[in-house]
């Protein structure tokens, strides 16, 4: 059984409506009918399946929701947004869940997730485009397994399914001046949101 | 010699799946007496009971049986078929092989053989029926409702603009009920008061309708369309023709200082001795209560008849007894809230801050003891957290209430609503099990206080409250996270379940209507009469049949007014003639038959002769009240009654019928 949750002290509001306004979702409108988990093709591997992180969210238990790994197994098909039927846009709800943890520094439960979806960000950013030796070598050294699945890179060479050398894409200076102000947005957006934690907790 | 033609009914698959009716049909064509028998795929239909009409005719029949479903179902079809070509109705009946065998039965072979026995029963009774006509009584145009809350008011105002006389009994001082407690009504939040008080007043100025409150019904006698009903108007104290309302008498009742606690605040406010439940009461008259007037306990005091301007106060009053007779009588008693003290986990009677929902209303309400402010009743102070819990009493088994009590879904919703309203930093959480939202506007409404209200909704039902440090805690779980749920509250208002108001036994009694295991009045048919009740003439509207809100309870009253109003409009009633009869000659006058009646229908007639000498007195059974369930005829030591349409001679011949 899990303690007992001090609703009066413990619950944040200011998360949920946090969640709500940067997701632009009412997550009051969720009633619990359970259908996002039913159909999530990935609800096997949660910890919490969706409906009930709606339901932690409603209840304002931030580390509950911020610390589950269903935020990062999400594969984003959108198969519960597409059923909901109070309107709420689920997959998105867990997109912003992803910013909040990252910018919270919750990312223990799935490190390998979180450091895949930071390379594979990176790589584009810089790139414009994945290249993707790259991407797994730096994937492996950053988790510290540098050979993990050499053998297959090898026969995927070998077939011509993998490029030796980066594409280029045109107007990388462009799309590298559209990243900067996405992230200009987001850390203005992440710092007002600790601000206002801060000053709610002093 | 009898002449009876037989009518096997398939009803599609129904009975002939089971039973077999052609050979049943074979059978019976057999059967000493019977001249014509056939089967039909729907006896009901129009050509089925064509088929019949023709057969009359033809073979010149003195005696129908219909082999086919329950006669609750088309005994009245058949029997106006019959009529219409001039077959006394009473010789027709039903043979039940539909209910009473393909239905209840697998074996063919054997249910075959139990629809020959039914149908041939029935063939054996009908041999022996008489033509009965049916009864004509005349019908006072003045309807009793007892009641006068929304139920009844509506009730009594539909009977009166249609035209007739009505009566409305209260037993409170003023008319209004629980509506005229609450502050806001689901899902409109329209003013109880200023939706309630026109209609209020409308009752007080209707030439057609004679209000009695603070009185109640002491003797019901007599049957539909001729009830003499006796009410006891009990003593105000103050003179209704005198008195203007003026208030200074409330004003200066020492008593005031004391703090009578209020009624109609549900003990959340006071009021003095001599008083009107609220400013608007209808009528505008004060009582004395007897029980705390300084007067009548101590012998001396006598302000309020010192400053009454017009020397209304009148404390030698007595209890007063008056006689009307109506036609019809609509029963609207309402509901009360069982006593929270059945919970002693949610410690209520010992917590102030715990308290029900109609106390909660009264907080709310601007007309309130607290003027609409959400004070605790502990010490005063704004409640910023409040808990509500539902089902506090009903859905609980073991409580011995295993009902749904249907209001508090939607109350909790509009409390949570308009506390939110009243105080903008408050929070407020809602223990439920399940969201009854159902009806127009309903479940919108629910969403509402949840989406933009910020209700927070807690699935779970609360197993325990205690105080710690002037704060009440609640202990329970949501099981929709699986987390267990402590919430630190100010006023917890717990939804208790509606049960029937006070002294429903006793009126159930006097009317002679049936209450189920709850109290609630029952309706005559759950689904196809459920605002009559199995006694003719006497009507349901409200909650005093079930838990109901405003809208269903007026919606039935209205129903119930439509009923009464057709009785009105017709010139007699026609009532069944299979009632009981007794034979004078042979009546001893034992009047076992008079104990054992339910329905008081059994009187006592002297038998003289031509000089006017006593011979005898024998028992007499009023045809209006006799309902013909024949408790008398099985009472009797000498078989001095029978009933009509169900004699001793018939039901033996029936008896005698299966042994063949």
């Amino acid at each position: 059984m899990s303690d007992v949750v001090k609703l009066t002290d413990m619950r944040l509001k200011e998360f949920t409506a946090e969640v709500e306004r940067r997701s632009g979702q009412r997550i009051s409108q969720c009633y619990q009918c359970g259908k996002c988990s039913s159909g999530c093709p990935m609800a096997f591997a949660m910890d919490i399946d969706p409906a009930r992180i709606m339901r932690l969210i409603q209840l304002g238990l931030r580390d509950d929701v911020l610390k589950s790994n269903t935020i990062w197994i999400c594969a984003a098909c959108q198969t519960c947004t597409t059923r909901c039927p109070q309107e709420v846009e689920i997959a998105h709800v867990m997109d912003t869940l992803r910013i909040m943890a990252l910018e919270a520094g919750y990312t223990d439960s799935e490190r390998e997730t979180v450091e895949a979806l930071s390379q594979f960000v990176e790589n584009i950013e810089r790139r414009g485009r994945v290249f993707e030796p790259e991407l797994a070598l730096r994937l492996n050294i950053a988790l510290g397994r540098p050979f993990k699945d050499f053998g297959r890179g090898l026969q995927l060479f070998a077939r011509g399914k993998l490029p030796m050398l980066p594409e280029k894409i045109k107007g990388l200076k462009e799309l590298r001046s559209i990243w900067e102000k996405v992230k200009k947005l987001e850390r203005v957006e992440g710092e007002r949101h600790v601000n206002a934690h801060e000053t709610q907790h002093s | 010699m009898p002449r009876i033609g037989v009518f096997v009914c398939h009803c599609g698959v129904n009975i002939a799946a089971t039973v077999d009716v052609e050979r049943v049909k074979d059978e019976l064509a057999k059967h000493p007496g019977v001249v014509y028998s056939t089967d039909y795929r729907y006896v009901c239909s129009d050509p089925g009971q064509k088929l019949i009409q023709d057969a009359i005719r033809e073979h010149n029949l003195t005696g129908v049986v219909v082999a086919a479903c329950s006669p609750c179902m088309h005994e009245a079809t058949f029997r106006t078929a019959c009529a219409s070509v001039g077959l006394n109705p009473y010789l027709c009946e039903m043979a039940n092989i539909r209910e009473h065998c393909s239905w209840v039965h697998q074996d063919k072979e054997a249910a075959t053989r139990k629809a020959i026995e039914l149908t041939r029963i029935m063939v054996e009774k009908v041999k022996r029926n008489q033509e009965l006509y049916p009864i004509y009584i005349d019908v006072t145009k003045r309807a009793l409702v007892i009641g006068g809350g929304i139920a009844g008011i509506q009730a009594a105002l539909d009977i009166a603009d249609g035209g007739y006389d009505v009566v409305l009994v209260e037993r409170e001082p003023s008319i209004g009920g629980h509506m005229a407690q609450l502050s806001e009504t689901f899902p409109t939040l329209d003013c109880s008061q200023c939706i309630l008080t026109p209609k209020m007043v409308q009752v007080r100025q209707h030439q057609k309708i004679k209000l009695y409150t603070y009185s109640v019904v002491e003797d019901v006698r007599g049957y539909i369309g001729n009830f003499e009903v006796t009410i006891r108007k009990k003593a105000r104290s103050v003179r209704e023709d005198l008195c203007t309302g003026c208030g200074l008498c409330m004003q200066r009742c020492p008593a005031r200082r004391d703090g009578i606690p209020s009624e109609f605040d549900r003990g959340l406010g006071t009021r003095p001795a001599i008083y009107t439940p609220f400013p608007q009461a209808v009528p505008n008259v004060p009582v004395i209560d007897r029980e705390h007037c300084r007067y009548f306990t101590e012998g001396k005091c006598r302000v309020c008849e010192r400053v009454c301007p017009v020397k209304a106060i009148d404390y030698e009053q007595q209890d007063e007894f008056v006689t009307e007779r109506v036609g019809a009588i609509i029963v609207a008693t309402g509901y009360e809230l069982i006593s929270p003290s059945l919970y002693g986990e949610y410690g209520s009677g010992r917590f102030k801050d715990v308290i029900d929902g109609l106390q909660f209303e009264r907080l709310l309400s601007a007309s309130g003891p607290t003027g609409g402010k959400v004070l605790r009743p502990s010490d005063g102070k704004e409640a910023k957290v409040v808990v509500f819990i539902a089902c506090v009493g009903s859905r609980d088994r073991a409580k011995g209430i295993p009902y749904c009590s249907k209001i508090c879904c939607m109350y909790i919703a509009k409390h949570a609503l308009l506390f939110k309203h009243r105080v903008h930093d408050g929070e407020s959480y809602v223990f439920y099990m399940d969201i009854r939202a159902g009806g127009k506007g309903y479940d919108e409404f629910v969403r509402r206080a949840i989406e933009e209200e910020g209700a927070c909704y807690i699935r779970g039902r609360v197993s325990r409250i205690y105080e710690s440090n002037g704060k009440l805690i609640v202990k329970g779980m949501d099981t929709l996270s699986g987390k267990l749920i402590e919430v630190e509250a100010d006023i917890v208002v717990l939804a208790t379940a509606m049960r029937p108001s006070d002294g429903f036994e006793e009126l159930a009694r006097k009317l002679r209507i049936p209450y189920d295991e709850y109290g609630f009045f029952s309706e005559a048919h759950p689904k196809l009469r459920p605002v009559e009740t199995t006694t003719a003439g006497v009507f349901l509207a409200g909650a005093c049949q079930a838990p109901k809100d405003i809208p269903e309870s007026v919606a039935q009253a209205s129903a119930a007014a439509s009923k009464v109003l057709g009785i009105f409009g017709a010139p007699r009633i026609e009532r069944e003639p299979t009632i009981a009869v007794v034979n004078e000659t042979t009546c001893t006058g034992c009047f076992d038959c008079e104990r054992v009646c339910p329905y008081n229908a059994v009187e006592r007639k002297e038998i003289r002769d031509r000089r006017g000498n006593l011979i005898k007195v024998v028992s007499s059974v009023n045809p209006g009240l006799c309902e013909g369930c024949g408790a008398c005829v099985a009472a009797c030591r000498n078989k001095s009654v029978d009933l009509r349409g169900f004699s001793d001679e018939q039901i033996f011949a029936q008896l005698s019928a299966i042994a063949i």
